[in-house]
């Protein structure tokens, strides 16, 4: 056949293979490498894990899609780092699973928002937005102060991002991995959390957010 | 970025850019076998193919966007190769703070900074509005709170940062400070209310007085006794056995209420005879403070903003309370 281009035009499998290859070629230069990448890996000096509380806070956070509404990246342009901070780079972010930059801000930036307001702010915030800012349209989130945390499963939680972590985490002076969690941490978690209410967890969390690199 | 990874992008990135541009030519010749302008053989509804070339002005833009793709890569680099600009958006890879000043520094003593648009922006921002700000500081509150200029720039700070707890019109709300009236937690000299803005402050703790005082009763009758303070009337039987633990409080609000300031102390009670009330004055809010005890934070702003930011702030929120 002269016209090998019609081979193409009716062959559907050989069309999409072609389409395939052609579409992968951006994310197998863009993607593919930084999974490679040291610096991607290297956690900033000063990460801290999440507490028991906190890491139930921050299940609290993207349950009640706080994301949805509310970005944890603050990016390099002067405007946003005048209000919010230092802008986020990549080794305050490598134990975050999932990851809670999210996409979109109707509310406002909340990557460094830890230490910026009082417990006693938070609390009055989430439970009536407007009592303290009266231009807010965010909603209430009242039964965060009634639900009490049940600490079931958070040790099992501190495991898992052990294990998740498990190549990214700080080392020690002989270059050893330095654990997120210790046993004693994983096995105290229940108790840490008990009596706490989901209010408590939440604002443990947002408090946490940001000093890494403050 | 290892040399494999770096091989790599560059082998796909060129590979593929050279491949579009050579399917390109050989699709701009005639590989069908059929003359051209005449039919390739089959029509649909009357709709007859005809072999036609692919249309000029589409494939010298395609062939534009190569071109196009070759210029900025060339500008802009490819894999850990930076590019003839040598541009980055920001210092990215760094692991604390100090790195990032010292690259933020490094690059401007070079004179380099234009290649790092962040570092660029901010230069160029410090350059402009710096000296502005370094005049502000070299002035007293006490003259700035009288400068127009200055207290309008202190305002739209307060509203930017300070107005989510006290309010746009600093006059605060339930248990956050009206910052315009003449009362104080930790005095309301300029001094101190830059003080209190740079590093914060954290009450002391009013702490849960139920189990000291003996009780629910021991609460009723020092919150008779509080009340009463402010000259509303309450059972004087009760204030009369609140006056006798009173003691308890005096260590902090003063033997006869009037707060911390008027001790010269400064653990911020308030002063308990002026009939303002942070939390509420009402009998039942009073009670609670005592039984359950309270402890405001005014969080720490010196590293967010800086010190000449909080000194026109404080200039702003001094003017306020001055007539």
């Amino acid at each position: 056949m002269k016209n090998i281009h019609e081979k193409v035009e009716k062959n559907v499998g050989l069309f999409f293979l072609f389409t395939v290859m052609a579409i992968s070629i951006g994310g197998l230069v863009e993607i593919t490498p930084l999974f490679f990448q040291k610096e991607l890996a290297q956690p900033v000096d000063n990460l801290k894990p999440y507490t028991a509380l906190q890491m139930e806070g921050r299940d609290i956070y993207i349950r009640d899609g706080c994301h949805v509404c509310h970005s944890q990246m603050i990016r390099p342009f002067r405007a946003e780092t005048e209000r919010y901070g230092h802008y986020s780079v990549a080794g305050e972010h490598v134990w975050e699973h999932p990851f809670l930059w999210g996409s979109k801000r109707t509310g406002p930036d909340l990557a460094r928002v830890g230490g910026r307001y009082s417990d006693d702010w938070h609390r009055a915030h989430l439970l009536d937005p407007r009592s303290v800012v009266p231009e807010s349209n965010m909603p209430s989130f009242k039964w965060l102060a009634e639900n009490i945390l049940d600490g079931e499963l958070t040790g099992k939680k501190l495991a898992t991002f052990n294990w998740l972590t498990k190549n990214r985490s700080h080392k020690d002076e002989n270059g050893k991995a330095i654990p997120l969690y210790t046993q004693a941490e994983i096995d105290g978690a229940k108790d840490a959390v008990k009596g706490k209410t989901e209010m408590d967890a939440l604002i443990a969390y947002l408090q946490s957010l940001g000093h890494a690199l403050k | 970025m290892s040399s494999f990874w770096n091989i790599w992008i560059w082998v796909l990135t060129l590979g593929s850019l050279v491949g579009c541009f050579l399917l390109l030519r050989w699709c701009l010749n005639d590989h069908t076998g059929v003359k051209e302008g005449e039919s390739m053989g089959h029509s649909f509804d009357g709709i007859e193919e005809l072999n036609n070339p692919l249309p000029k002005w589409w494939s010298t833009f395609f062939l534009c966007t190569i071109v196009w793709a070759f210029g900025y890569l060339s500008l802009y680099g490819l894999g850990s190769w930076g590019g003839l600009l040598g541009w980055k958006s920001s210092n990215q890879g760094i692991l604390n703070l100090a790195e990032s000043k010292a690259k933020t520094a490094a690059s401007l003593a070079e004179g380099s900074q234009l290649l790092v648009q962040y570092d660029r922006e901010v230069a160029q921002a410090d350059a402009k509005y710096g000296p502005i700000f370094t005049a502000y500081a070299a002035r007293s509150i006490e003259d700035l709170a009288t400068d127009e200029e200055a207290l309008k720039i202190g305002q739209r700070l307060f509203i930017q940062n300070c107005s989510q707890c006290h309010g746009s019109d600093a006059h605060g709300t339930t248990g956050f400070p009206n910052l315009a009236d003449k009362d104080w937690l930790y005095g309301g000299s300029p001094q101190t209310i830059k003080e209190t803005i740079m590093n914060g402050r954290k009450a002391s703790g009013m702490m849960a007085w139920q189990g000291v005082l003996g009780g629910e009763q021991g609460v009723k009758e020092v919150a008779a006794y509080v009340i009463s303070l402010s000259g509303r009337s309450v059972d004087p039987e009760l204030a009369k056995a609140g006056q006798g633990k009173f003691a308890l409080c005096a260590g902090c609000h003063g033997p006869e209420g009037k707060g911390s300031i008027a001790l010269g102390l400064p653990m911020g009670a308030p002063n308990l005879t002026d009939n303002i009330w942070l939390y509420g004055g009402s009998k039942r809010v009073i009670e609670e403070s005592i039984r359950n005890g309270r402890a405001g934070v005014m969080p720490p702003w010196k590293d967010i903003l800086g010190e000449e930011k909080v000194h026109l702030i404080s200039a702003y929120v001094y003017s306020l309370s001055q007539d």
